[in-house]
């Protein structure tokens, strides 16, 4: 018996991003777009998602797949929508995953007509860090920070506000009620993602919210491009 | 939290190419970049390690710096805190030359004489 070093330079998530650009491909055939939308609990995924879904957004047949460590308090919300909503809970595991990574994602996706979506919005678990790690198969990422959060959080959670395309500020209603320069939040957002799109909401007020919805609008589009 | 899920991704992909050996230590790369708290991997890795041929194996870790490259000016530099702005231009067109590494980059097995060869 002899001790050998065995070099394996490996990515400790190969498996995870192997998983998801298998559901990639999926969606590629089904022809759907997939954003993997991600926040802290409680910045408003999921009020913004009734605030745009509820309207609908023209030309585009949305579907949402709905993440949560438990329950379907937020699946039945966007239930009441009249849009296609499957519920994911991570709670199978230890206690409760705190993200959705590639293959929880595969695991719903037998219970989603892709075929009659053209853009599925993945609501990640309510998280700051876990959920920038691991890939889903998404086409665009997007962040929502709420002003209630403070204005520093681009510098503490620096992963998370770099694995994404689009910045949402959420809760501009509330300015008025909390300590939240928006001119600092994008300067340090400036700084740990130069020139990342920013969009500021009020999913209550309704301020913004075509912006996004805008911006959701288009990324069937820039998806097919990128194919 | 997510500590448990890389352990156990680093737990797979040492028992991948163990082949069935049995572990005694694994050594992986972490980039400053990455959100990986290493003293929570260590915790978890020893917990999902049990029952497999990684039981008992010591994981050691290299701690690997963020380091940005800025493309026009051919400028690299280390980063200790989120600055991704060019300290020269001040442009953004900045890519990570280092320390997004989340990777195994060894492992160490005992070998019985004349048995399995080495797959590396």
């Amino acid at each position: 018996m002899h001790r050998v070093k065995v070099r394996v330079v490996e990515d400790a998530l190969d498996a995870n991003n192997t998983i998801a650009q298998a559901n990639r491909a999926d969606f590629d055939r089904a022809e759907v777009a997939v954003v993997n939308l991600m926040s802290a609990p409680g910045a408003g995924k999921t009020t913004l998602l009734e605030a745009v879904l509820g309207p609908g957004i023209d030309g585009v047949r949305a579907g949402v797949l709905e993440g949560d460590v438990a329950g379907s308090l937020d699946a039945d919300r966007l239930a009441d929508l009249h849009i296609p909503v499957v519920q994911l809970n991570t709670d199978a595991g230890f206690g409760g995953e705190c993200h959705l990574d590639a293959n929880m994602v595969r695991s719903a996706l037998p219970a989603l007509d892709l075929e009659a979506l053209d853009l599925l919005i993945v609501e990640n678990v309510g998280n700051l860090v876990c959920p920038a790690e691991f890939r889903i198969g998404e086409d665009a990422r997007i962040m929502v920070a709420s002003v209630a959060e403070g204005q520093d959080k681009p510098l503490k959670y620096p992963l998370m506000f770099r694995a994404c395309e689009l910045v949402v500020v959420n809760k501009l209603d509330l300015l008025e009620h909390v300590r939240f320069d928006l001119d600092k939040f994008r300067y340090y957002l400036d700084q740990v993602h130069p020139d990342v799109q920013v969009i500021a909401t009020s999913a209550y007020t309704g301020e913004g919210v075509d912006e996004l919805r805008a911006w959701l609008a288009g990324v069937p589009a820039r998806a097919r491009v990128a194919v | 939290m997510h500590e448990l899920s890389v352990s156990s991704a680093i737990v797979d992909t040492a028992i991948k190419h163990a082949a069935g050996r049995s572990v005694t230590s694994v050594h992986v790369r972490l980039g400053t970049l990455r959100q990986v708290v290493p003293s929570s991997l260590e915790f978890f890795f020893e917990i999902v390690a049990r029952d497999t041929v990684c039981e008992g194996a010591a994981l050691t870790y290299e701690i690997v710096l963020g380091r940005l490259r800025c493309a026009p000016c051919a400028v690299e530099w280390e980063v200790d805190q989120p600055a991704f702005r060019c300290p020269e231009c001040r442009g953004s067109d900045v890519g990570v030359v280092a320390g997004n590494e989340l990777e195994v980059e060894s492992i160490e097995v005992d070998q019985k004489e004349a048995a399995l060869p080495c797959t590396a």
